[in-house]
């Protein structure tokens, strides 16, 4: 297999990725970890959904970086992620989201993202992540109504407090 | 919420999520994500090219032997020794260029010369007497011929050399080269041959008691 077949979708796995991470440096490594764990793994590769198949590699090296940290994504919610300069026109909405995107369980936010901004189907996510279909559809749900809530305004609660 | 009033949110979130990380679909690829494949197997492929020259390089001067042509091209050493004594063996006036009455100087020097420790076997049992001996140039080094007569005149030489590439390791044999017969044999160290113009059984007889002699 070529490294050539996997290009096109480099610009779908940042996009992900910085949904996913929040910031743009952890975002890329999260990304070329990916990339670089796919080449390794090319002769595992069956022909098929090769977009499905690279986002479940990035969810494994994802679940490792999250595991390495030891530390819920919350608590990278600091002041200097915050005062991070973001380019966009509407700032005051974008802190919200990406602090409200957050503040959801990283399962739950996987399986939103993939969904809503990468336009998976729930059989893509069930076989990128590894879950039932009713799983994902559960935490697509949870991630969806909670999602909802932070951006309407409620307070997070504070803490390590890992969500389920 | 109602079911259509859910969908409305959803369609709002999706959009949301679009306008904001939207931009990263057309920022500038990092040029680090372009590798062509990792370092490591950069070197692996290279340490794999390198290592295949290496081992062409090494395993083409041995395979040479293998090719058939160039294993013919090399004549036989029963030939070799048969072609020698043809051409020494009827020398009247300087049939060796170290007389018997020199042999420990003779031994010395050949042995020095093909760097094995040289014996000269002793076939007065036989009938013959050692004349002397000579160097010769062979296939890739050099040659020591030991020359022995009987009191008829008849001449036997013992042909002494290193083992060419081509010689394979043999027991004693028996050759034929014009009226030149020869018995050879090629042992890990040294091939031997020793050539006359005697018929077969006379040959056999002599030949037996060098092989003994040098081979204990």
């Amino acid at each position: 297999m070529d490294y050539q077949l996997i290009v096109p979708y480099i610009p779908n796995l940042r996009r992900y990725a910085r949904a996913l991470v929040g910031d743009r440096d952890g975002a890329d490594d999260l990304v070329q970890d990916t990339l670089e764990r796919a080449v390794r793994k090319f002769h595992l590769w069956r022909p098929g959904d090769l977009r499905a198949w690279l986002f479940s590699i990035m969810h494994n090296v994802f679940i490792n970086q999250l595991k390495a940290r030891k530390i819920a994504p919350e608590v990278e919610i600091d002041e200097a992620t915050i005062a991070a300069p973001i380019p966009t026109v509407n700032s005051v909405d974008v802190l919200d989201l990406q602090r409200s995107l957050l503040c959801l369980a990283p399962e739950q936010r996987e399986v939103l993202l993939l969904v809503a901004l990468e336009d998976l189907t729930y059989a893509e996510v069930s076989t990128a992540l590894g879950i039932p279909i009713g799983t994902v559809m559960s935490r697509l749900s949870r991630g969806r109504e909670r999602l909802r809530r932070l951006m309407a305004g409620e307070v997070p609660r504070s803490g390590l407090r890992v969500v389920q | 919420m109602t079911e259509e009033e859910d969908r409305m949110e959803y369609a709002d979130q999706n959009n949301a999520l679009r306008r904001q990380f939207d931009t990263v679909l057309t920022e500038p690829i990092p040029a680090r994500m372009f590798m062509k494949r990792p370092a490591w197997l950069d070197y692996a492929r290279a340490a794999v090219l390198i290592g295949g020259g290496v081992a062409i390089g090494l395993a083409l001067p041995m395979l040479k032997p293998a090719v058939p042509n160039a294993a013919a091209l090399v004549t036989p050493l029963p030939i070799r020794a048969a072609r020698a004594h043809m051409v020494y063996s009827p020398e009247v006036r300087h049939p060796v260029e170290v007389e018997a009455k020199e042999q420990e100087h003779l031994v010395k020097w050949l042995s020095k010369r093909l760097d094995i420790q040289l014996r000269v076997p002793l076939l007065t049992g036989e009938g013959f007497e050692l004349l002397g001996g000579r160097l010769l140039p062979g296939v890739d080094g050099p040659v020591a011929q030991f020359m022995y007569q009987d009191p008829t005149g008849k001449r036997l030489t013992l042909y002494v050399t290193r083992p060419h590439k081509g010689d394979e390791v043999t027991a004693f044999r028996f050759a034929q080269e014009g009226k030149v017969s020869v018995f050879y044999w090629i042992d890990r160290e040294c091939g031997y041959a020793l050539s006359g113009e005697l018929d077969k059984t006379q040959l056999a007889r002599v030949a037996s008691s060098v092989y003994r002699q040098l081979e204990p």
